[in-house]
């Protein structure tokens, strides 16, 4: 909502106090004033000129020559281009000087040989935006009326000296989209009286039932539709200071009527529509629900098909209006107009609010209507339009209206105490005081003691309950008088619970790895919402996205991780170690939301050691990914409970991929992405993996319990084992680890061989197995038994043998 | 005579031993002198022909000059080992100031760096953390917030819908519903609740179509909007700095009556205007207000006998204002020299 502080001033006494000290206080009083804008700041020197004279410029087609009387001793001579400058005209005179906006400054020129000195402006020219400017002067010069004084600013004839108070309205305060609701607004904030509009009623004898009847079969949608009828209007334009007053609040100037019908739209906040009676197609209004599949041709002449959701005006047969949103074409005000039918109605917010988003409607009619126009001031605001377009366009206001009239007000009344309102915001206000600013709001007041009976007027539909008294109260009072407090009450304990964590002890590992954070989006596309996906399961779409790209919920935070790798190795940054920890979600039959579970995945790619001056580098690999992996698990104490196995996934490379198992079940996979998805993404040899955080955390986990240190010595033997090349290391380990009994504590691979020297399909892997007991020192023979017993086991299971 | 000899020989090893400038120099005269075949042990087997008084004089005199030798052969050869030791290890230099073996350190997204410190701030005042689906019921998203189906303030939020009943949550309030839910009319109820929101907004500098929220809530008996303004107050000072002031201003949420905004002074220019707080000195960072009775009594809970307050935070603004940070798609992109910028501990 655009204020015109000048306009303002009709409503409430602003003596003393300027727009921006006025911005402040309403915006510290709970409507947010988004700026102060005065249009001329900066301009200077535009007067209105009389073109006494207008002449084809000899030299140029398109120019004319003007000469123009500025108020000064001597016309000036200016060279105009508009196409409908023409003498007798007062115009808007940039003089030679003058500063327009974009600090363009005006020059005495020559044009085309002929000298000019200054330039007449259009709208455009002097800061208005074109979707503002009256359609009569959207290509050429404005042309004022001509009882403007010759030589007067010209920047304050428009108005633009005018400041413009811009407020950021939240939905509830739609009591201040009208210039009175702004000014009860101001009136309680600086405790000043609200003055009204004189209405001065002059009806001829005729009826306007005479004319036309109202007829609403839809009552619930339109409890109150009032017809006034107006005859022998002479359509021409509304006058300057009104086009003005309606440019400052952001609207078109058309003709009389319409810019009336508009001008009580700001003023009252209510909508209203003027019909052209003789086009109307009959003497009777009837309000009724659409039928279906319906047809309208609205002012913007599009064709719309309706509903029987959406409320419409009828001349009995036809639509001739959609309620609250817009009119028809058929019987639009035009030129030639005379006789006028003028609506003022309350319709349902919701059916408006209907109608306006299927046909993708918004309206500052729409608006006010969706958000509950005020009850009381439907017939008010239809008697002064009726009587500016007597006052305007000259007609003649039939006595009376056509109406249908079942609306039922009835003003909210609460009660509250003074203690509810203290403890609530934690001050100490007076019952004085209370009642003081409910007074100021223009609220009823009753008080009992220290109970407080308030009447709501019915345009402050927002007020329903006491908490909505108590937000009066305390913005009238000054949030900056509230104390501040802390909760005094029961002790409660703060902690994370166990989940969280262990997912914060995952970061730190990853972290503490040499990982990154990483947070990506997690809508994608539907090729790569179940990419790498963990579990094979249905992925859910959007109903309405805004993007292709943004469309899915993604199943594996993968892909949006190699997105990131793909973003970073384009801008030469190659080595990167990446993780997030994030929501996937997968679709769950016969459940209403999906199954939403937490996510661990990383990314590592490039060199993962650099000591570079030392001539060391060590490029990622899978162990080096495994390792990372193997450090999380050890932290959330799972070492013992993992295991890997050897798998093909899709567009992971097939021979250096693993499953991820938690006491046997799936939970995650490591591995390197597919060479192919590599080189499709552009991105270098990248080793991922993802893991269930929700899985990882379930997992029971053993207690710490001391063990004692050694006080025995242990004895370590050495193996190399030659097997067969697909044979795994860590299941020679298993067997090894079995067969080696209690006295075995630790076995560890210190070796790996596949070079030449081996036979072929064959590989030599050392194991070094460590003997201990805790209670003594072991004998040569006590190993060696146990030895044995592991060799045996190998060469049994293994088919190992023992490397010479 | 014999005594001469001695104390002549003495003089004479003192001078090579001195002379001695490597170990095995040093070596030869310790054999020279003190061996068996040396003069000194010549000089002693001459002693039978001495008188029984003479002999037990030369015999001490023999032994002090011995040991005399021995001693300064020591200390020489400690002198000279040191000085091969210090030799050795001045070949030995390195260049100190070359840069040290790297050690791989990752670190937090500035998002979680301040979730984080939020949490653990709250935690230390007997909050716990409350997190929530974020694919959520339009019960919970709206109507358990007081915003019924034909609510006006539903524009204010444009979501993604899944199905009619079904959306990406666009607030973490829903958590708050939950949780108070769950808590069946018994107060007190103590919470933070962070989490990621989603709202049809085209990607720009300011706007993102996925976002953080850390929303807080706390029900109990008698709690005023005091309360709010010395929690958020608490909350400013830490995240931004003990100087930091708040600021209340009225505003509109469907789940809170009276609701307001709540701004910070701007650290920039101190309060006194620059561009970063337009001229106004403050900076808006959150939102809150009392919790409206409608969503008390929807929860469970007595709205005569409980009250309470909740508060919503941006944690992308947080970031922006905390770190300076210009483009809110800067937390998306993950680029790596933008993420390893937040690496240690501040003050």
């Amino acid at each position: 909502m655009f204020v015109s502080y000048k306009w303002l001033q009709d409503y409430v006494d602003l003596s003393g106090i300027n727009a921006t000290e006025l911005a402040d206080k309403i915006t510290k009083s709970g409507i947010e004033v988004e700026g102060v804008e005065k249009k001329s700041e900066g301009l200077k020197g535009v007067v209105i000129g009389h073109v006494i004279e207008r002449e084809q410029h000899p030299n140029a087609d398109k120019l004319n020559r003007c000469q123009v009387d500025i108020g000064a001793e001597n016309p000036v001579q200016i060279i105009c281009g508009a196409p409908n400058v023409d003498k007798g005209q007062k115009v808007a005179v940039a003089t030679v000087g003058a500063v327009l906006p974009g600090n363009f400054k005006i020059k005495k020129a020559k044009l085309r040989g002929e000298e000019s000195h200054g330039m007449i402006c259009s709208l455009q020219e002097l800061g208005f935006e074109s979707k503002l400017v009256s359609k009569d002067y959207a290509t050429g010069i404005f042309v004022f009326p001509n009882d403007v004084e010759v030589g007067k600013d010209a920047l304050e004839e428009l108005g633009l000296s005018d400041e413009v108070l811009e407020l950021g309205l939240t939905p509830n305060r739609s009591d201040a989209l009208s210039m009175l609701g702004v000014a009860y607004e101001v009136g309680a904030i600086l405790g000043r009286e609200v003055k009204w509009p004189v209405i001065e009623k002059e009806e001829a004898t005729e009826k306007a039932t005479d004319y036309i009847s109202v007829k609403v079969e839809a009552k619930e949608d339109n409890p109150l539709y009032i017809a006034k009828f107006i005859k022998d209007v002479k359509i021409g334009p509304s006058p300057l200071w009104m086009q003005t007053r309606l440019m400052s609040a952001g609207i078109r100037p058309h003709n009389n009527v319409v810019d009336i019908t508009n001008y009580i739209l700001l003023e009252y906040g209510q909508p209203l529509h003027a019909f052209d009676y003789d086009r109307f197609g009959s003497k009777e209004i009837v309000i009724r629900r659409a039928k279906d599949a319906e047809k309208i041709v609205t002012l913007d002449e599009a064709e719309r098909t309706l509903s029987p959701e959406h409320l419409v005006i009828t001349n009995g047969t036809e639509p001739v209006a959609i309620a609250g949103v817009m009119g028809g074409a058929d019987s639009e005000v035009k030129n030639d107009t005379t006789n006028i039918i003028i609506e003022s109605a309350y319709f349902a917010g919701t059916v408006v609010r209907k109608a306006s988003k299927d046909h993708g409607l918004r309206s500052e009619a729409s608006a006010r209507f969706e958000k509950g126009v005020d009850p009381a001031r439907v017939r008010e605001a239809g008697e002064r339009a009726a009587q500016l377009i007597a006052q305007y366009a000259g007609g003649t206001v039939l006595q009376g209206a056509a109406e249908v009239d079942e609306l039922i007000m009835e003003p909210a009344v609460i009660s509250i105490t003074l203690e509810k309102i203290n403890t609530l915001l934690g001050t100490s206000m007076t019952v004085a005081e209370v009642e003081s600013i409910f007074k100021r709001l223009q609220f009823g007041v009753e008080l009992d003691n220290e109970t407080f009976t308030i009447t709501v007027p019915t345009r402050r539909g927002d007020i329903t309950i006491e908490a909505d008294l108590v937000e009066e109260a305390a913005r009238l009072y000054g949030y900056d008088n509230i104390p501040a407090t802390l909760p005094i009450g029961s002790a409660t304990p703060g902690q994370l619970t166990d989940y969280q964590v262990k997912r914060r002890k995952a970061r730190r590992t990853l972290e503490g790895a040499g990982l990154y954070q990483a947070v990506t989006y997690s809508l994608t596309s539907e090729e790569k919402a179940s990419q790498f996906a963990l579990e094979t399961r249905e992925s859910i779409r959007l109903a309405m996205p805004m993007s292709e790209e943004r469309s899915q919920l993604r199943l594996s935070i993968v892909p949006q991780l190699l997105e990131v790798v793909k973003y970073n190795n384009a801008r030469q940054l190659d080595s990167l170690a990446l993780y997030e920890i994030g929501s996937v979600f997968f679709k769950q039959d016969g459940q209403e939301l999906p199954d939403e579970k937490e996510h661990i995945a990383g990314a590592i790619t490039g060199l993962w050691e650099a000591h570079l001056w030392q001539g060391e580098k060590k490029p990622v690999d899978f162990f080096v990914a495994k390792g990372v992996i193997e450090a999380l698990f050890d932290t959330l104490g799972l070492a013992d409970q993992i295991s890997y196995r050897q798998a093909e996934i899709n567009d992971m490379h097939p021979g250096r991929t693993a499953e991820v198992l938690l006491n046997g079940d799936v939970i995650g996979f490591i591995g390197q992405v597919h060479p192919t998805v590599q080189k499709d993404l552009d991105i270098k040899e990248t080793y991922i993996f993802e893991l269930s955080l929700k899985a990882l955390s379930e997992a029971e986990v053993a207690p710490i319990a001391y063990e004692t240190i050694p006080r025995y010595p242990s004895t370590t033997r050495d193996i190399a084992l030659v097997v067969d090349q697909a044979t795994k290391a860590g299941d020679i380990q298993d067997i090894i680890e079995e067969a080696g009994g209690k006295l075995l504590k630790e076995v560890s691979i210190f070796d790996l061989y596949e070079g030449e020297r081996m036979e072929e399909g064959k590989k030599s892997i050392a194991y070094s197995l460590k003997y201990f007991d805790p209670a003594r020192t072991l004998t040569d023979e006590d190993i060696t038994k146990a030895h044995e017993k592991v060799l045996e086991a190998v060469k049994e299971k293994a088919g190992a043998e023992l490397r010479g | 005579m014999m005594q001469e000899r001695l104390l002549e020989l003495q003089e004479e090893a003192l001078q090579k031993v001195a002379a001695a400038s490597e170990l095995k120099e040093l070596n030869e005269v310790r054999v020279a002198y003190l061996g068996k075949k040396g003069p000194i042990t010549e000089v002693l087997r001459g002693m039978g022909k001495l008188s029984a008084e003479e002999r037990p004089k030369i015999g001490a005199l023999a032994n002090d000059v011995r040991e005399a030798i021995a001693t300064k052969i020591e200390e020489k050869q400690k002198a000279l080992e040191t000085a091969a030791v210090n030799a050795k290890l001045a070949t030995e230099t390195i260049d100190v100031t070359l840069p040290g073996r790297p050690v791989n350190k990752g670190n937090l997204h500035p998002l979680t760096r301040v979730v984080e410190e939020v949490e653990d701030l709250f935690i230390g005042m007997g909050y716990t953390v409350a997190e929530g689906p974020e694919v959520e019921s339009d019960y919970y998203n709206f109507e358990a917030l007081n915003l019924p189906k034909s609510h006006p303030a539903r524009d204010m939020q444009d979501s993604f819908y899944i199905t009619d009943e079904i959306l990406m949550r666009t607030h973490t309030s829903p958590v708050q519903a939950r949780t108070m839910e769950k808590h069946k009319g018994q107060g007190p109820v103590k919470i933070i609740c962070p989490g990621k929101v989603y709202r049809r907004d085209n990607d720009d500098a300011t706007h993102s179509h996925q976002f953080q929220q850390i929303e807080g809530l706390v029900i109990d008996e008698n709690i005023s909007m005091s309360d709010l303004k010395g929690t958020l107050d608490v909350f400013a000072k830490k995240v931004f700095g003990q100087d930091r002031e708040i600021r209340l201003r009225p505003s509109f949420f469907p789940f809170t009556e009276p609701s307001v905004e709540v701004d910070i002074s701007c650290k920039i220019c101190g309060g006194k205007g620059c561009s970063v707080c337009k001229q106004t000195g403050w900076i808006e960072v959150l939102g809150g207000g009392i919790v409206h009775p409608n969503v008390l009594e929807m929860a469970g809970f007595d709205s005569k006998k409980y009250s309470g307050f909740a508060f919503g935070i941006g944690v992308e603004r947080i970031a922006m204002l905390k770190y300076g940070v210009d483009d809110i798609r800067h937390f998306y992109t993950n680029d790596v020299r933008f993420l390893k910028q937040f690496n240690h501990h501040e003050a």
